[in-house]
């Protein structure tokens, strides 16, 4: 079986027009990749380009030159030259992504966010939302919460509530940008022993954890981003 | 999801004389996607959607539809007859102003049944049924069906719009600015309702607005619009979170953060 996600020779960087056209060299020749069962953190300081590295495999930053290939429905697909209905269609089937912050929708209850990419799949919506609560019930979010907009929950609530919607389904690759910030000791238990089963199950995980204790349990290996980061030489 | 495009739009332009409406513009739009039109006032992005619905005749290029029966059919070659019964059944067009596509004299329930008697519906209990459910999923009260939208709210006016549109069921809707004159609570009401519409009905839809928080919320794909041109286009996230153009760039770092 391929690898399910393989980067490769990807640069990036950001022209602000409305800055006299700066350019901000951000990474360049990335690569790597990440096996089944496997699960990378990318290391080093802040402003290195580790989230960038994430948004750009999501699809939501271009990326100048490289490839990033992803195994979707037994194919291989370049997200980095994909058109917009490819990315959309990988996001829903193979690649998931828990965002550091959740983006509400006005109105939309927690267990229905959660849900969500469920139902995006097909699956029925009764049994979507008895597995949306089952994971909630898991990460210890109050009952009483489940029917709200999460809109007006604390940043470990609503990070929960991410975490749950990013778990729920039987995506192969997922992403985590710090996942478990703001949570406390025994939500990020309940983190870890998720990442473990999703490892079990042969799904490949590349996160970002800036605790030392969960990137100790979780990670087969860490690759440090400053290798790709044009800072390296001024560092 | 299906494999043929819903909308085949190839070089549209349309010329005001010597000026520039449109240019050039070509896209697929494929079923149950979303489409956002952004840029600003006179950029164009009103002609182009009134060129892609029929409401306006292009100066060049063609658009073609598929049709319900799997053909495609360039809108421009149609009768207008056929035009008109395709605009009245497989699609919607929902106005900025909900005085420009309802019936403000009629009651609410016969600006939603009116679109159903198009399609050959005659029995009387039956389309008003269909107008209380429609009503009831634009969250406007089954009580109110025979007042006129003379004595609705602007969100409710909208609503009441949207429900008429949607009646036939339609493959296609059209929208022009959907929230343009609401205050923002109503606007977030209408979105949800609108987001929660598209997804359940699997509709495509191309939506034309300047907000760019309602194109995140609603659209898939996004084209930016300037003096005509499309000048970026893209999955809707990387447009917004990864500008290209100088001049997407100034508006999306324009949006103010609450």
């Amino acid at each position: 079986m391929a690898t399910p996600l393989v980067v490769s020779e990807v640069s990036k960087s950001f022209t602000m027009h409305l800055r006299d056209g700066i350019k901000l060299p951000v990474v360049s020749d990335v690569a790597f990749s990440v096996a089944s069962g496997e699960c990378v953190v990318l290391g080093g300081p802040s402003g290195i380009g580790k989230s960038s590295l994430l948004k750009m495999i999501y699809g939501n930053y271009a990326v100048d030159t490289g490839q990033i290939l992803i195994r979707h429905n037994e194919r291989i697909v370049d997200l980095a030259s994909a058109d917009p209905r490819t990315v959309l269609n990988v996001r829903r089937n193979t690649l998931g992504y828990v965002s550091q912050f959740l983006r509400t929708v006005p109105r939309v209850a927690a267990i229905d966010v959660v849900a969500e990419p469920l139902v995006a799949r097909g699956e029925e919506a009764g049994a979507a939302r008895e597995k949306a609560s089952a994971l909630l019930a898991r990460l210890n979010l109050p009952e009483a919460l489940w029917q709200l907009p999460p809109a007006t929950f604390s940043g470990g609530e609503q990070q929960r509530v991410n975490i749950a919607r990013g778990f729920i389904t039987e995506h192969t690759i997922l992403l985590l940008d710090e996942p478990t910030a703001s949570l406390d000791a025994t939500n990020r238990a309940v983190v870890v022993g998720m990442i473990a089963e999703k490892k079990k199950a042969g799904v490949a995980l590349l996160g970002i954890f800036h605790d030392e204790e969960v990137r100790e349990a979780v990670a087969d290996r860490i690759l440090d981003v400053q290798q790709f980061s044009p800072r390296k030489i001024a560092a | 999801m299906s494999d043929t495009p819903l909308l085949k739009v190839h070089d549209v332009s349309k010329f005001y004389g010597n000026r520039i409406g449109c240019r050039d513009v070509s896209f697929e739009l494929w079923p149950g996607e979303v489409l956002a039109v952004v840029g600003e006032s006179g950029s164009g992005k009103t002609t182009l959607l009134n060129c892609l619905s029929t409401r306006l005749l292009p100066s060049t290029g063609s658009v073609e539809y598929h049709m319900r029966d799997g053909s495609y059919r360039d809108l421009y070659r149609m009768s207008e007859a056929e035009r008109r019964f395709l605009m009245r059944t497989d699609w919607g067009f929902v106005h900025q102003n909900p005085a420009d596509g309802l019936r403000m004299t009629v009651s609410a329930g016969a600006n939603v049944g009116e679109r159903l008697m198009a399609i050959g519906d005659r029995h009387y209990g039956k389309i008003r049924a269909s107008a209380i459910d429609w009503l009831e999923r634009v969250e406007i009260d089954a009580d109110r069906i025979d007042d006129q939208p003379r004595a609705f709210s602007g969100g409710m006016r909208q609503r009441l719009q949207i429900a008429r549109n949607l009646v036939t069921g339609p493959r296609l809707v059209f929208m022009d600015e959907p929230t343009g004159g609401l205050d923002v609570s109503v606007q977030a009401r209408l979105l949800d309702l609108v987001r929660g519409l598209v997804n359940d009905l699997g509709l495509s839809a191309v939506i034309v607005t300047h907000d760019l928080a309602v194109a995140r919320l609603l659209s898939h794909r996004m084209m930016v619009m300037k003096d005509g041109y499309v000048i970026e286009h893209g999955l809707t996230d990387r447009v917004l979170d990864d500008p290209r153009e100088p001049y997407t760039q100034l508006l999306v770092s324009s949006i103010l953060q609450v």
